[in-house]
């Protein structure tokens, strides 16, 4: 739109962005709901294929799969996946409620926008937990 | 609640008649998707280790290699759908948008296909 029209285009007003506004919960895990979707389809998404693409490679592909995903930094992208899942997870459910028109009443929209990113914490130690015990 | 100006609609602004598809799509793989994890990631927790042989042995079965195809298409079918709604939200040039969801669309289809294949070979014992 800005280039069919360079003289005065650039000096419209715009509307308000993030940096306006006073943060609060809905709008943090609105934000959070965004970049972990985006995480969990660019990095998600291609330590699936990788996983899936080695085991169909056979024994020394996967060997190489697991060496990476072994190491710390590979521990790092699987917790830091995990926990996007699971918060993705929650502010979907989220908004499946909002889809249906409840949950907009203050207090209750704060309050659960809060407990999506407890929850996403908790499944995640939960899910880690029973692979670090196995 | 009008169609828009005429100007409006030569300039293609105005409403599409269509918008609600993605967003429907959105919620269908959505709920699609979060079936086939919370299977996958019992199955998964389940088995007594993630090393070649186990996995294995266990994605050859024909329940598991469905649900992990499924998995790869309803979650690659979802992220098509949420990161063209950013593509919208973020990329307003023409040309720089058309080519963000033509790339967006080519990656989709091909790491899709690209999982299931990887599943099919699996399950038909490669």
């Amino acid at each position: 739109m800005a280039s069919a029209n360079k003289v005065g285009a650039r000096n419209r007003p715009l509307s308000p962005h993030l940096q306006i506004w006073r943060w609060g919960p809905a709008m943090l895990v609105s934000i959070l709901h965004r970049v972990t979707g985006g995480g969990l389809a660019v990095v998600g998404l291609a330590v699936l294929l990788w996983w899936l693409g080695a085991l169909a490679g056979g024994p020394a592909s996967y060997a190489t799969f697991s060496g990476v995903m072994g190491a710390w930094y590979g521990k790092v992208v699987l917790v830091g996946l995990t926990w996007a899942f699971f918060q993705h997870l929650c502010t979907g459910i989220r908004h499946f409620v909002l889809d249906i028109g409840a949950g907009y009443e203050l207090e209750a929209n704060a309050r659960w926008s809060v407990l999506t990113i407890v929850i996403s914490v908790v499944l995640t130690a939960g899910v880690w937990a029973c692979i670090l015990a196995r | 609640m009008g169609n828009g100006t005429s100007i409006g609609r030569v300039r293609g602004l105005g409403s599409a008649h269509s918008g609600s598809a993605n967003w429907l799509q959105e919620r269908f793989t959505g709920i699609a998707s979060l079936i086939v994890s919370l299977y996958l990631l019992f199955s998964l927790l389940m088995l007594p280790s993630i090393n070649y042989l186990t996995v294995r042995a266990w994605l050859v079965h024909p329940l598991p290699a469905t649900m992990m195809a499924l998995f790869v298409i309803a979650n690659f079918w979802h992220a098509r759908s949420g990161l063209l709604v950013v593509i919208e939200d973020y990329v307003h040039e023409h040309g720089a948008k058309f080519a963000a969801v033509t790339a967006l669309n080519l990656a989709a289809f091909a790491g899709a296909a690209f999982g299931v294949l990887s599943i099919i070979r699996l399950a038909l014992g490669a």
